[in-house]
């Protein structure tokens, strides 16, 4: 995002020891096609991507990785833990995933029940401790829980990741205050992860003043994901212009726009 | 006459020459190593290693890789 023509500088979202030009991050799952997915994840302008780490299917082995239609070299890959319910199971797709030799970044997912996806606390901040003190950089998608939050960051989490809503529910922000609270408290960058559905959802998510927003199914599944992809990465651009703006204060009652003196007799 | 083993790869019970290598494994089943991420026995087997690192009777193996996630 370009401020700079209005006056109103934004630093570069920085992680760990890495910058990054935008604060959109998608993800790779669910599109209808691969190349629907390349072009939404072009569409978005976004430079991180998730990845997910599973068995190669030998039966059919000239089906492809997704790194058969993303070039590594322009795109930076977040690998994460989905899928895994014990800490132990996110620590050892981390270290796959890191062994793949792209960075040592890591979505940390320790999931702790199958109908919401919400994650287990306990086992998230296990693996958080041990991720961390093996040199990952480590990006922990969490509940939308300042104490969690703080424990992540003391664990030496690099971001921390609240959930909007349920990772692929598309409810949007369903808790702006403790967003906030989290982003006011933490001094790592603050992602809001899971639960985007739509341009307004994204944009309020980032007037809360959050650094980024990692989405995937809003795009993978809307009817036209490219033209939504666009429509998110101008969303994304709006709601940080209009905190970086700072919006005006709200009132009760009506204050006029126009003079109210010259009115004719 | 070569010796046989049964190894499991990925979930499955596969035959392979005795003392093969994780790389002849690889081979077998049409994989780049720059491309996967093999596992032994639950400890990650390096990419210079897959080569002299041999398998035996019982392993379980498991070769991972990036699929579209969020």
């Amino acid at each position: 995002m370009d401020n700079r023509a209005e006056g109103i500088g934004d630093e570069p979202l920085r992680i760990g020891e890495r910058t990054f030009r935008s604060r959109l991050m998608v993800g790779t799952g669910k599109y209808r096609d691969n190349a629907t997915m390349v072009r939404a994840i072009e569409a978005s302008g976004a430079e991180v991507v998730t990845v997910a780490v599973r068995r190669v299917d030998l039966d059919r082995t000239k089906e492809e990785g997704v790194l058969h239609h993303l070039d590594p070299g322009r795109y930076f890959l977040l690998a994460n833990t989905a899928g895994c319910y014990t800490a132990d199971d996110a620590i050892r797709y981390a270290r796959l995933a890191r062994e793949a030799g792209f960075n040592e970044f890591i979505k940390l997912e320790v999931i702790g029940d199958e109908e919401t996806l919400l994650p287990d606390v306990a086992g998230l901040l296990q693996a958080a401790k041990v991720l961390a003190g093996e040199g990952f950089k480590v990006m922990a998608y969490t509940n939308e829980d300042l104490v969690t939050a703080l424990r992540l960051e003391d664990a030496g989490c690099a971001a921390i990741m609240p959930l909007a809503s349920p990772i692929g529910s598309g409810l949007g922000l369903i808790n702006p205050y403790t967003i906030r609270t989290i982003k006011r408290r933490i001094a790592a960058p603050v992602i809001v992860d899971a639960g985007v559905g739509t341009a307004s959802d994204a944009c309020l998510t980032m007037e809360q003043g959050v650094d980024g927003i990692l989405m995937n199914t809003a795009l993978a599944a809307a009817r036209h994901p490219v033209a939504m992809a666009t429509a998110m990465r101008h969303a994304v651009d709006a709601g940080r212009l209009a905190f970086l703006a700072g919006r005006m204060p709200t009132r009760e009652i009506a204050v006029p726009s126009s003079p109210t003196s010259g009115m004719l007799d | 006459m070569t010796d046989s083993i049964t190894v499991t790869v990925n979930g499955k019970a596969r035959r392979v020459t005795a003392n093969a290598s994780l790389r002849d494994l690889l081979q077998q089943v049409d994989l780049d190593p720059r491309a996967v991420v093999v596992e032994l026995n639950r400890a990650i087997v390096r990419r210079p290693e897959l080569e002299v690192t041999r398998l035996g009777e019982g392993d379980q193996v498991e070769i991972v890789h990036f699929v579209g996630g969020g």
